[in-house]
């Protein structure tokens, strides 16, 4: 396309702009940068809304680990038992009164439907581990590719500072290691090889405890972390470790259809 | 070789091996008995190491630190306090707080292997630590950071003491500055490794840390106090306008490091009681399990009454201060047992309000732990005692005490030098001249 009038024309110059010319274009160059720039702002905190909506992915953020190992333990399915003790004790040598597991009670009065529950506990194998910061020696450290807070027992000092920092109590001498000794989801005596289970979620009779692999949309733990329906929180959140350990009451309907991989499930009264 | 024994005795002031053999037997005994004591100690330590210390100490998997961290604490709080205390004479230059310095720096490298000897029969695997410390260190841990300066400031320490011997004073400065600081940063660590524990909130928090830095001041100011005036009581000898104008800044410095503590102390209390998990610990402090040893001896034994009898010394009545400050060295004892037991008496479940974790977490030392501790203690008190007859009360020579072209200041007890041509009273003029 061509302007033959353009060339022609005569050049104004500069001088003919007015004041209050340059004045209106300055602002209207600041008014599109304002508008870009508040935008993001704006941008920025309706993210940090969305981050929160569903409940248990607010609570972890983030997956950086793949497998990212990971339990979800329905607190209502747990009978106390202790099968899963024993069978992690058996899997992993561990010798009472030592445990890397255990269930707490908790008593209720003035309730209608129970008046116990019964509280799984394990390493939480948390994102942020206090005890990886404290240990002076890096005899414990989180595992590059699982996530999973393990020990490199010939480097342990036995000062025990880790077994403070813990706020989830998952730590113990143990005499045979001569070393600081945890939970570490039995990555040494199933899964390295090739098990998808740890022991105590293989033993659970009732499956309360639900392990898998938290960076796979597809997985069950990552399904049940993911709805909203239920409410998901870890214990301690406040010490903001991140946990990998989640808990639910786990009795609900929408649970059971995650568990049973039925996308949308009305029952029969419907 | 022998000609070069007695050269380096007579230079460093020491009386050596002989001065034991002079001593009375009274000072043999209780020589003897200290020397026991650690001997025992040992042994007892040792059987635990070999045994395994949690068969014989009664720390569990919940009450994870006993009696010895706190006996590590107060034998490290108290060599890094007599570091601080002597710096003020012989790093920063204040003329009053000279004298003590040689007997300062002895005890704090004294302290700080006592303190070292606990955590021996604390540590399970002690001779990985050696290794581990340097070939794997974890920076962002406060145990790698207080260790690791520790062993600097142990270096520091013996410098800086073989240079006062050798009145090297240019690097016996520098050395005791950087032993200062070194022992500070430490000694920080200590309270940090504690203060950055989440998972433990009568210990998180800014306040430990800090804290342990004045109390170290205090301990320090306290076991100089005590040691001197006891060394006083072994030789009277030692005491001379020098050391009584010692004496009385150092009381001075003790009665305003025991206000500074009372209030930590208070202020401690006061916001504790209102924050959620750490008004139970203090409610067991005040009226609880724990209130003897918070009424009685932390605060009555530990602060309130060596500050009204420091105060009533007037710094020169050396028996009071002598009774004042062995008191307080018994409170502060008890001031870190304090910190360090009560600090677990809950288990981390206990916010959950489970069945499990109702109760509180009860602890008695074992016949082990109190024996081990007492092998550390028992050593640094052997050691000031050999020390005094060895080293000659740390002093140079009995009669060397005012150099040549100098004159103990009649007004205030300093050493003053003359410039050439001037006369006492114009060198103390200049010396005590406002500025």
């Amino acid at each position: 396309m061509k302007f033959p009038a353009i060339d022609t024309l005569k050049n104004e110059g500069t001088s003919s702009v007015t004041l209050r010319e340059r004045r209106n274009f300055l602002k209207m160059g600041l008014a599109v940068a304002g508008v870009y720039a508040g935008g993001k702002v704006l941008s920025l905190t309706s993210l940090v809304a969305t981050g929160h909506a569903s409940s248990g992915a607010a609570i972890v953020e983030e997956y950086p680990y793949n497998p990212h190992y990971s339990m979800v333990i329905r607190q209502a399915m747990c009978i106390d038992c202790e099968l899963c003790v024993g069978a992690c004790n058996e899997t992993n040598q561990v010798a009472p009164p030592n445990y890397r597991t255990r269930i707490l009670t908790k008593k209720y009065t003035g309730t209608l439907d129970k008046q116990t529950e019964f509280i799984p506990v394990l390493c939480n194998q948390c994102n942020n581990p206090p005890c990886v910061r404290g240990c002076p020696t890096k005899a414990t450290y989180k595992d590059p590719r699982t996530g999973i807070v393990m020990m490199e027992s010939k480097k342990c000092i036995g000062c025990k500072t880790c077994q403070l920092a813990c706020p989830y109590d998952a730590r113990y001498f143990s005499d045979a290691r001569r070393a600081i000794d945890k939970c570490d989801f039995c990555w040494e005596t199933r899964l390295s090889k090739g098990e998808e289970l740890t022991a105590c979620a293989a033993a659970c009779p009732t499956g309360a405890r639900t392990f898998g692999n938290l960076s796979d949309p597809d997985n069950v733990v990552y399904r049940l972390v993911h709805q909203i329906e239920e409410k998901v929180w870890v214990i301690r959140p406040e010490d903001d470790t991140k946990p990998n350990v989640f808990y639910m009451k786990g009795n609900m309907r929408s649970v059971d259809n995650i568990l049973k991989g039925k996308s949308l499930d009305f029952g029969e009264t419907f | 070789m022998i000609a070069t024994k007695v050269d380096i005795a007579k230079r460093w002031g020491f009386h050596g091996v002989e001065a034991l053999k002079e001593a009375s037997p009274g000072y043999k005994m209780v020589m003897g008995f200290f020397a026991l004591l650690t001997i025992v100690g040992l042994a007892v330590g040792l059987h635990g190491f070999f045994v395994g210390y949690h068969h014989v100490y009664n720390v569990s998997r919940e009450m994870i630190w006993g009696m010895l961290i706190a006996a590590y604490v107060f034998c490290v709080v108290t060599s890094t306090g007599l570091c601080i205390v002597s710096s003020f004479g012989h790093v920063f230059g204040s003329e009053a707080f000279m004298p003590i310095a040689k007997r300062a720096v002895f005890l704090s490298i004294v302290f700080m292997l006592g303190g070292f000897l606990i955590i021996f029969f604390d540590i399970e695997n002690p001779f990985r630590m050696l290794y581990y410390n340097a070939a794997s260190p974890n920076l962002t841990s406060n145990l790698w950071w207080m260790g690791t300066l520790y062993g600097a400031y142990l270096v520091f320490m013996m410098i800086e003491y073989y240079c006062l011997l050798e009145q090297n004073h240019t690097v016996s400065r520098v050395m005791g500055f950087f032993g200062l600081v070194v022992g500070i940063a430490a000694h920080s660590n200590l309270g940090a490794i504690f203060g950055m524990l989440h998972g433990r909130p009568f210990w998180y928090g800014p306040y430990l840390p800090i804290y342990f830095i004045f109390s170290a001041a205090m301990s320090g100011g306290c076991a100089i106090l005590f040691f001197t005036t006891l060394a006083w009581k072994i030789n009277p000898q030692i005491m001379n306008q020098r050391m009584e104008r010692a004496m009385k800044a150092v009381c001075l410095l003790t009665i305003y490091f025991i206000a500074i503590i009372m209030f930590f102390t208070l202020w401690k209390i006061i916001t504790g009681s209102v924050a959620h998990g750490k008004s139970v610990v203090i409610a067991s402090l005040i009226s609880g399990d724990y209130a003897i040893n918070f009424w009685f001896f932390e605060v009555f034994l530990g602060m309130a009454l060596p500050m009204f009898l420091l105060i009533r010394s007037r710094g020169n009545n050396f028996n009071m201060i002598l009774w004042a400050t062995g008191l307080m060295m018994v409170g502060i004892f008890f001031m870190r047992y304090d910190i360090v037991i009560p600090g677990q008496m809950f288990s981390v479940y206990h916010s959950l309000g489970v069945e499990e974790a109702l109760q509180r977490i009860s602890y008695v030392p074992s016949f082990h732990e109190i024996m081990a501790s007492i092998a550390g203690l028992s050593l640094v008190v052997l050691a000031f005692l050999v020390g005094e007859k060895m080293l000659n009360g740390h002093q140079l020579e009995h009669h060397e005490i005012v150099p040549e072209g100098a004159y103990v200041c009649p007004g205030c007890g300093g050493i003053h030098y003359m410039k050439e041509g001037e006369t006492e009273e114009e060198a103390m003029k200049r010396h005590h001249q406002v500025w």
